[in-house]
């Protein structure tokens, strides 16, 4: 069984891009994985129905880490019409590992976490 | 002496994959063949419904799952059959009693829990108190899993329930029950006491007589038996008292339209078709463990839970935060290693053919208490290794490696 820890897994995890606040973020959402006690709070400025910039803090694991730095960074620049169309899939994709259904769940917070936010 | 080798042949899971680690006995046991060819075996030869036919297969079925209750009274020292009720799981044993127990408790009453408690034993409880207006207290206890040293103080003469675990599924301490019984009994002796054992009936050699407390669940999967049986026990005067928790075919005794007369103990509590299956085949659970021994079986996993606790300090030193005492007293030790989250650990583990549990183990009120998100609990049973011990501690020096700890 190949290992689910990619270096790039855990690169993302030990230095996640867009790390931190957002000053400029005109919505902002905290979610929580009780379960597992992951957080994330992530803030987006949107800009004429594109996500112009986007930031994220929080704790997690390591997959949970990844994900939200892949997937913000995936974000940026693109348009929400785009974004909202995102699932289960394309979350596998980014992170390019298999994972079971219990795993799945932290990958998908940040997900979770940016549809809310452009839903609003 | 246990001799792992040769039970581990007594475990189907292991012929194909014999490396494997098992290490969440907690969770759930491992099941030997003696149990999964009781449930073939019914399921092929004798699968009729119980108490209803008067055909041989039908009285079949019905004896062997009235011998596995004769059993199950004997194996916990009970006094008869009459109060061992057989449910799905400890969950719903404790349910079941909370149910009954509801009638007789007033707004203003005090109920009396641990911190440390399996959700199981503690929301239900939690709920009820909000429902009726009773007073939920919390025993509190600190790292070691020692409770707080004035927890006498909060039982009082409005006490009515106090619940509490035998063994404790994340701290691993063994309550010493009969004592805590004692010195609340003093207090006040008209208390109910109401014991979790689902983490100990398959190590620890239970008399509930002996402990003096009024009511006892455990789950049968926790102890190499099936999944979907579990038992309440409790003493005849008090399931007596205690209206049934659901209505149905099986407990009843006469019905017309106007009036039922209920079954007596048990069946007043077995209401529907019960796991027929299940409950005949955990008989040969308690068989295996009573062959083995379960005192050899406590001590062996006791070791190799002592022998993971010295080699995860020696190893990792403050790296590593153990819960619960220094002095194991069952196969149970959760821990974080620190900077590294709980899943990770597990996860890492998992690419090596090792399986534990990451969360919060259906403990999150103990969890908040010790500052702890998410730990790591690796639980012994009778089918590990010392090998098994160095196994996963050779695997979490790996997984410190791989984030630089
Ligand atoms: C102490 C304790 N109580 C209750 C339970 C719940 O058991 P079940 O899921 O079989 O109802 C568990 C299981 O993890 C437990 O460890």
């Amino acid at each position: 069984m190949a290992s689910i820890y990619q270096e790039i897994i855990l690169q993302h995890a030990e230095s996640p891009h867009n790390f931190g606040r957002l000053p400029s973020s005109t919505n902002k959402i905290v979610l929580d994985n009780p379960l597992c006690g992951d957080v994330i709070q992530m803030e987006v400025e949107i800009r004429g129905k594109i996500v112009t910039d986007i930031k994220f803090t929080g704790k997690g694991c390591a997959i949970s880490k990844a994900s939200a730095s892949l997937l913000t960074d995936f974000a940026k620049g693109k348009k929400i019409d785009e974004l909202r169309a995102l699932d289960k899939t394309s979350i596998i994709k980014l992170l390019g590992v298999e994972l079971g259904p219990n795993r799945l769940k932290c990958a998908l917070l940040p997900l979770e976490a940016l549809q809310k936010l452009i839903h609003k | 002496m246990i001799d792992v080798i040769e039970i581990k042949k007594d475990f189907p899971i292991f012929k194909d994959n014999a490396d494997f680690v098992y290490l969440d006995s907690t969770a759930t046991s491992l099941k030997p063949s003696s149990v999964i060819r009781a449930m073939s075996e019914y399921y092929s030869h004798y699968s009729a419904n119980i108490f209803r036919g008067v055909y041989d297969i039908s009285e079949r079925s019905t004896k062997e799952y009235e011998e596995t209750r004769s059993l199950v009274k004997e194996f916990i020292h009970a006094s008869s059959e009459a109060e061992i009720i057989f449910t799905r799981n400890t969950t719903e044993s404790i349910n079941l009693f909370v149910n009954g127990m509801s009638d007789r408790l007033q707004r203003g009453d005090e109920i009396v829990t641990v911190i440390s408690e399996h959700h199981s034993n503690f929301v239900p409880w939690q709920q009820l108190a909000q429902k009726k207006g009773l007073i939920f207290k919390i025993i509190d206890v600190d790292k070691t899993g020692t409770w707080q040293e004035d927890w006498q103080s909060l039982i009082t003469k409005k006490t009515k329930v106090l619940a509490t675990s035998h063994v404790s599924n994340v701290l691993g301490t063994l309550n010493p029950i009969r004592q805590i019984i004692k010195d609340i009994k003093k207090i006040n002796p008209d208390i109910v006491i109401l014991v979790d054992g689902a983490q100990a009936v398959g190590s620890v050699s239970v008399d509930v007589q002996a402990l003096g407390c009024d009511a006892y669940v455990f789950s049968a999967h926790k102890m190499l038996g099936p999944t979907g049986v579990g038992v309440l026990w409790a003493k005849e005067e008090l399931l007596d008292t205690l209206p049934p928790y659901q209505f149905g075919g099986e407990m009843i005794r006469s019905v017309t339209p106007q009036k039922t007369v209920f079954a007596n103990l048990p069946h007043r509590f077995e209401a529907g078709t019960p796991h027929i299956a299940g409950v005949i085949a955990f008989k040969q659970a308690i068989l295996y463990l009573q062959g083995k021994g379960l005192k050899k079986i406590y001590d062996h996993e006791v070791a190799l839970a002592q022998d993971f606790y010295n080699k995860l300090n020696n190893t990792f030193g403050k790296d590593v935060t153990i819960i619960g005492p220094a002095q194991r007293a069952s196969g149970i030790v959760a821990f974080t290693i620190n900077g590294v989250h709980a899943h990770d650990v597990a996860q890492i583990l998992n690419e090596d053919n090792i399986a534990v549990r990451a969360g919060h183990h259906c403990a999150m009120p103990l969890h908040d208490r010790l500052g702890v998100e998410a730990s790591v609990r690796a639980s012994f049973y009778l089918y590990n290794s010392f090998d098994d011990v160095d196994t996963i501690v050779r695997s979490l020096i790996k997984v410190r490696k791989m984030f630089n700890k």
